[in-house]
Order: structure tokens, then sequence, then C-alpha cells
């Protein structure tokens, strides 16, 4: 459509390209120099800071990644061609990261059994066993103990029976600390920290006596735990760690338990230790999604149920908004800027909000529909299976039918009026006319905008979590679903509601959602021939 | 390729133009005639209204209703009192005064932000050659296919691990989910902006190249002006489309203070049941202010921009 700008013929004499240097130069102006250098230099700084921590914290291939791409970055901006780059580099390293980086991680937390229970190291694993079940020692000394906060992070100050003061948290083993000041046999001030007063102690007594600061690095070591503040003992724990073999074992009941490869320790008889750790485990969520009766079941009825709201909702927004276009066409009729200010009012609405009224109106007990409209009836809108799914389509139609209207008014008035006028000389009666000429005329121009609504609805969390909560539940399903839940409300719900969470089922679904929704792209494209008129 | 979407005033036809002649000239069309060509479609409209505007006018009723449960929100317009409004303000656990700010500033933020990454990918595309162009462009297209929120727990895995070792972009960071939400520029909005930006002829910036202009003053002095109907388009609708998003910020701002309105008051509602029906319709409404009254005072770019992107 537009000429080539970039390479222009005088570009190819040495005194042409100079010209062109000469007038982009001095066009650029100081401001533009001035803030290019600003931004470039902020850049900078802040990668090698991010890289100099990222370093600091043991992530290597991150910390060069960050390396990298301040030099790439740096290097589109200094030199003088590349000039797509300059402005596409901006988007594109948002797109990349926060896009691109997280589908492809997505996948990756697939195919892990990432979730309540197994969301860390083994090592922080087996540290958190110990902690959870630690009995004091028989007989232990007694600490005199300061509680002292660093960042936001409590920590204990103790003195030892020969003097030494140590301190350490629950993540940092007790440490000899220098510069502290002692009275009564007690720390009353250590550098860099803030020593709780009373009142902060019986605060956060919670806290406090959930802490436990270990004794070294050595997780068989134990642990100090303080009930009052004042006093800590050594706590060990039941288990002990073998490292050579391995194992976990619980020294009150001789039970040994071994690393079964599934990112847990387990015993023979197949009883698991929690918390367990991250492992990759394969096809094996993909697996369980497909074969599992109690996942399978549920997941098998939300595809198909998203499939249908989507389906019905884009058919019913688009038959009404269409209908309505057509109503309000007809240039006798007075006052139709007024009607359609009012009924472009669920557009505007927030979503959610509407989701939310819609919700108090279909209370069953209080709601205003059953109250007011229905006399006192009591018709379980959103708890009963098919009343919700109507409910849904039916909030769904008074979101949707606004922008249908819009749009569809807005393609009929570009169709040309002498179509239909042809036509009705050549004999069609009106609905005739419409249904030969003008109709197949605005799907060419409305069939994208049709198969976005679609793809925009097939992922509508807002309407379904905020008006039933994919409600009402199906008790018998292994995961938290139920009978309105998208496909969408389902990933969210098995990954963050509840006390369960399951990131690597709740993953495997998204993929599987990738899939459905690429091919249905794919396919929808083809059919639009979109891709074509790109130039 | 924009259709004007108000013919009632622009194009001439066979209505009468002035009140008194389009009275005059029902008056002479007996009624059944009147209904059958025009009547019935304010019937229609009125229903149309009616099923449009109630729950709008319910929740105002509801909010005007002190102290007022889902019950007593029934008897529309009963009692008329502001006290949901201040009682709104004054809930420790509910912050809605932070949750408006907060709101607004990420809103704001995010809009801005995907409007000038938009613009910039737009102009190159529109106005540059260069190899990997049709390639970026349908990349675009189809990763905008997967929205964000497909990637929900790989996002708040990320931003968990970044709010280890950055706690001032990780989790629970407003600043982050700016960031994240940033991730989501190039999609549509390129899209609608390429379009736009096409129309513009390209002798323009050759002109203003011949009289020494280089690109970047061609781009932020010469282009973004003539562009900006529809920056304010996209601005508007990735405004809206953030202040009512739910699903990241539900999932990445932890504290109460630190929460957006969507989050707040979804969850103060599913808390409390239908307890304080009156104090959400309350903030429900406020919430609702700013997008609609936007909304309806930039409607018809709005209406365009929207028919722009199907009617060829």
């Amino acid at each position: 459509m537009s000429a080539p700008t970039t390479t222009r013929p005088d570009e190819r004499t040495v005194h042409g390209r100079r010209a062109r240097r000469t007038a982009e130069s001095a066009s650029i102006g100081w401001k533009l120099l001035l803030l290019k250098i600003t931004v470039l230099g902020l850049l900078n700084a802040v990668s090698v800071y991010a890289a100099m921590v990222l370093f600091f914290n043991e992530r290597w291939i991150i910390g060069t990644l960050v390396v990298v791409s301040g030099a790439i970055l740096t290097w589109i901006y200094l030199q003088r061609g590349a000039l797509p780059a300059k402005y596409l580099a901006p988007g594109v390293v948002f797109l990349l990261i926060f896009q691109v980086f997280v589908i492809l991680y997505s996948g990756y937390v697939a195919f892990t059994n990432y979730g309540t229970g197994h969301n860390s190291t083994k090592d922080h694993a087996i540290h958190a066993i110990m902690l959870q079940t630690q009995d004091r020692v028989p007989d232990s000394p007694t600490y005199p103990l300061t509680v002292v906060e660093s960042s936001d992070e409590l920590g204990f100050a103790v003195t030892t029976e020969d003097g030494e003061i140590l301190i350490g948290s629950a993540d940092a083993p007790l440490e000899a600390v220098e510069g502290a000041v002692v009275e009564d046999g007690r720390v009353v001030q250590v550098p860099d920290h803030q020593v709780l007063s009373f009142a902060d102690l019986v605060e956060r007594q919670q806290e406090l006596t959930t802490l436990a600061v270990p004794l070294s690095d050595d997780p068989n070591a134990g642990a100090l735990r303080t009930q009052d503040g004042q006093r800590a003992y050594v706590y060990t724990s039941r288990f002990v760690y073998d490292e050579s073999s391995d194992t976990m074992t619980n020294t009150q009941t001789g039970q040994t338990y071994t690393d079964g490869g599934e990112g847990a320790f387990v015993t023979e008889a197949g009883e698991e230790l929690m918390p367990g750790w991250r492992v990759n485990v394969g096809l094996e969520n993909f697996v369980r999604a497909i074969t599992e009766e109690s996942i399978r079941g549920p997941l098998l009825y939300v595809t198909t149920w998203t499939f249908a709201f989507a389906f019905l909702s884009v058919a019913s927004t688009f038959i009404l908004g269409l209908f309505l276009a057509i109503v309000f066409n007809d240039p006798r009729m007075k006052s139709r800027k007024y009607y359609r200010l009012v009924m472009i009012l669920p557009y505007a609405f927030p979503g959610f909000l509407s989701a939310l009224v819609w919700a108090g109106m279909m209370n069953q007990e209080f709601g205003f529909i059953n109250n007011v409209l229905f006399g006192g009836a009591a018709i379980p809108w959103l708890s009963d299976p098919w009343l919700a799914k109507l409910s849904i389509l039916i909030v769904n139609l008074w979101l949707g039918f606004p922008y249908m209207f819009l749009v569809c008014t807005g393609a009929l008035q570009s169709i040309p009026e002498e179509l239909t006028e042809a036509a009705q000389m050549d004999g069609a009666r009106p609905f005739q006319a419409f249904r030969q000429i003008k109709f197949p005329l605005l799907l060419v121009s409305i069939a994208p905008l049709l198969i976005s609504s679609f793809a925009f609805n097939f992922n509508n969390f807002n309407l379904v979590y905020m008006l039933t909560g994919g409600g009402p539940r199906d008790i018998e399903a292994g995961i938290n679903v139920g009978s309105t839940d998208i496909l969408i409300s389902m990933v969210y719900k098995v990954a963050f509601v509840g006390s369960q969470s399951d990131y690597g089922l709740a993953s495997a679904f998204s993929i599987l959602i990738f899939f459905i929704v690429g091919t249905i792209s794919v396919i929808a494209f083809r059919r639009t021939r979109a891709l074509e008129e790109l130039n | 390729m924009a259709v004007a979407l108000e013919p009632q005033t622009r194009r001439p036809n066979r209505a009468p133009s002035t009140p008194r002649a389009a009275k005059s000239a029902t008056a002479r069309r007996p009624f059944r005639r009147w209904f059958s060509q025009t009547g019935w479609r304010h019937l229609v409209g009125v229903a149309v209204v009616i099923f449009a505007a109630f729950p709008l006018v319910y929740v105002f009723s509801a909010s005007l209703n002190p102290g007022g449960t889902l019950i007593t929100a029934n008897t529309l317009f009963g009692n008329l009192s502001l006290s949901s409004y201040v009682d709104l303000f004054n809930r420790p656990q509910q912050p809605f005064a932070a949750w408006y700010v907060n709101t607004l500033f990420i809103g704001f933020s995010a809009s801005a932000g995907s409007v000038l990454l938009g613009a910039l990918a737009a102009y190159a595309f529109s106005r540059m050659r260069f190899t990997g162009r049709r390639f970026g462009l349908i990349t675009i297209l189809l990763v905008q296919m997967f929205p964000q929120l497909l990637a929900m727990v790989a996002i708040f895995l990320l931003m968990l691990s970044i709010g280890e070792i950055f706690p001032a972009i990780g989790l629970n960071s407003q600043i982050g989910l700016i960031l994240v939400y940033l991730g989501g520029a190039l999609g549509v909005n390129t899209y609608l902006m390429y379009g736009f930006f096409n129309t513009i002829p390209t002798s323009i910036d050759e002109a203003a190249r011949i009289d020494g202009a280089g690109h970047a003053r061609i781009f932020f002095t010469i282009i973004l002006p003539l562009v900006s109907p529809i920056l304010a388009v996209v601005a508007l609708l990735s405004l809206v489309a953030t202040l009512s998003e739910f699903v990241i910020a539900s999932v990445l701002l932890r504290d109460p203070e630190r929460q957006t309105l969507a989050v707040g008051l979804y969850q103060f509602i599913s808390q409390e049941t239908s307890q304080n029906w009156s104090i959400f319709a309350a903030g429900a409404v406020l919430a609702a202010i700013i997008p609609v009254a936007l909304f309806l005072a930039l409607q018809r770019y709005i209406v365009s921009g929207l028919v722009a992107g199907s009617v060829k």
C-alpha cells in the first residue's frame, strides 16, 4: 500500500547518504538526544543492578539473559540503522516476557507436579518436614532470648552458656554476631536489627510460636523455639534424614521413608510424607485429565458447556442485536438517539459489576426477580444446574447485545440502500430482499467480529465466576468444578481456589485450551482470509 | 473505512427534519399505518430500554437504601439516603478508597503504556518494510488469540520467583501487575492502530523528511497527532478492560490495601453474602461512574473504532 520509505534511491550514492545522515542528525534535536541518553543510561543501570543481584542469588541463566538483552537493546538504540527494531523493541520485550515466555512456562509447569505439597525443592521439603515434627529435647539447655526483626523477618538473638551471642531466623541458621549489647545475660541491641518490645511480642504471638530457627545447616541438628519470647529451647525432629541413603526415618516408630521418585518420601506401603517437592512428572497431568474418571467426566462436560456457552452467547446476542439494528434503522422513527443511549449502557457498565448485580437480583430467597417479578416464588436461578446455565445466557445476552447492535447498525449503514430498492423493483418483498441481499453482505463484514466474540466468550471468566462461581458444584468430581464452569474458570479454581492448588494440572488444562483455541483460530482465519489482507 | 453511525443527523433522508414537520407527517398517517411502520418500533424500543436499564436502576436504588440487605433493596427507591456511600469509606477491612485509587493508577498507567508501545509498533509495521514484517504481524495476531489469562498459573509462578529477588516488581506489587498488562500491549491494539496508520498518506512523511525531519520527530510531532482518534479509542478500550480485569489482579495482589476494585468488591460480597448489599451497590455505582462517563462521552469514536475493525 505505501511505498518503501527506508531505502530511497538516493541512498545508493555516497553523497546522498551523507546528506541524509546530516539531515537526520540535525533534526533529532537535543531534547530527544537527552531523553535517549537518559533512558538508555537508566536501562543499563537497572540491568547491571538486576544482573548483579541475580548472580548474587546464583540465578546464572536469568542473570546472563538480563545482561544480553540489556546489551542488545543498547546496541539497537545506539547505532544508526535498525530503525524498525527501534520502534518494535519496547513492545516486543514485554510480549516476550509476559506472553511468549509464560505460555512456554505453562507448558513446563504442565509437566511437573507443582502445587500444594509440591511447591519447592527437595532441601526445602526436608527442612519443612523436620520443622513440622519437632519435640522439645528433654533436659536441653535454656537460652535467654531476644526476638529481633530485620526487613520484615523475625529472628532470634540468644546468648549461650559460654557467653557467645548468636543470631538467626527461619531461613538463616544461628550464627555468631559482633557488636551486640548484652544486659543481664540478655541481648538488648543488635546492629541492623530491631528488638521487639513486649507489646509487639503479644501482638505477634502466633507468628512467634511457630518460628523455628535452625541450629545449623544440618537439618538433623534441631532448632530453637520459644513459647513466651523470653526463653528458647532446643527442639529436634522425630525424623532423621540420612543423606547417604536418601531416607527419612521416624525415630519413634522406626518407619523408614524413601524417595519414591515422584516428589515425596514414601514408605513401602505407599504412605506419603508431606510436604513433598517439585519434580518432573512427564505426561502424568495430561494422562490424569484423560484417564482418571473423576477428572475426565467434568473435563468433558465443561468443554462441551464452554462450546455451547460461547456459541449460544454469540448467536443470541447477534440475533437480538441485528433485530434491534434493523428495527432502529428506520429513518422515519423519532428519538432513536435516546433509545440507543440507554441501550448501550450495559456495554459501558463494567462487566464484573454487572455479573455481581445480576447475581444479587437472581438470588433464590431475597432477589428481586423471585421476590418481586415472580411474586415470592423460589426459583433456583443460580443453584439448579440447568437454570444456572440459562441464567448465564440471559445475563450474557444483556451484556452483549449492545455491542452487536452497534456493529450491526454500522455494517447495515455501510450497505447501500439502492441494493434493497433494486431488489424491491424486481418484485422482492422486504424480508426477502433483506435475507438474500443485505444479510449476506452484512455477514461478510461482521464475520470476523463474530469470531472474535466467540473467542472472547470462550474465555469469559468474569461472567461465570462472578455470577455463579461456576456452581452449582459437582460433588462427585475429583476437582473443584461446577456445572456452569467454563474451561478458563475451571483452570482458575484448580489453581487458586480452595485449600488445594494443583498448578501442574491447571497448566495442563491451559495447554489443552491453547490447542483448542489455536485450532479454532486457524480454521477461522482460513475461512475469513483475514491474513491475506496483510500486505 | 470508518462509518458514521448517526445517519439521523448526517444523512439527508425522507424523514422530516424539524419536529413540527415530523408531527404533521405522523398526523397525516392513519394510526394503523403509523403503527405498522414505526409505532411497533417504539414498543420494541421501550421493551429493550427496560431490559437494558433495569439492573442499573435497581443497583442505583439499592445504593440509596440505608443499611439495606438484598431483601430491602427490592422496594425500589423506598428509602432515600446517602449513608451507604458514607459507610463505604469507613470500613477498615475493605479499604474502598484505596481500591479506587489503585484501580485508577493501574488502569491509567497500563492504558497509557499500551498505547505508547502499540503506537510505536504500529508505526514500524505501517511505515517501514523490513524482513520479517509479515511474519511479525501474523505472530502478533496469533499470540493475541491466546489471552494472557490462560497463562495465569505461569504468570503467578513467574511473579512469585521475581518477588523473591525483586520484591518491588514481583508478587503483590502494582508495578508488577502493570508490567504484566503491558505484555498484552502488542495484541489487538497494534492491529487496530496499524489499520488506522495505513490510512494516513505516506506522502506526509516524505514531505516532512524532505524538510529535514528525522524519524523520531515525524513520529512524535506529525503522525501521533494525526492518529489521535485511534489512540483515544485504544486508550479507552484498554482502560476499561484493565478496570474490570479480575483474574490476574486477584492472583497477583495479595494485601487488601493493594487490591483493585474488581478484586476487592468481589471478595466483599462473596464473603459477606447479602448482608451489606446497599454498601456494595454504592461501591458499584462509584466504580462504574468513570468508565460509563468516558464511554458515553467518547461513544461515537469507540463505535467507529469497532466498526472500522469489521467493515472494510
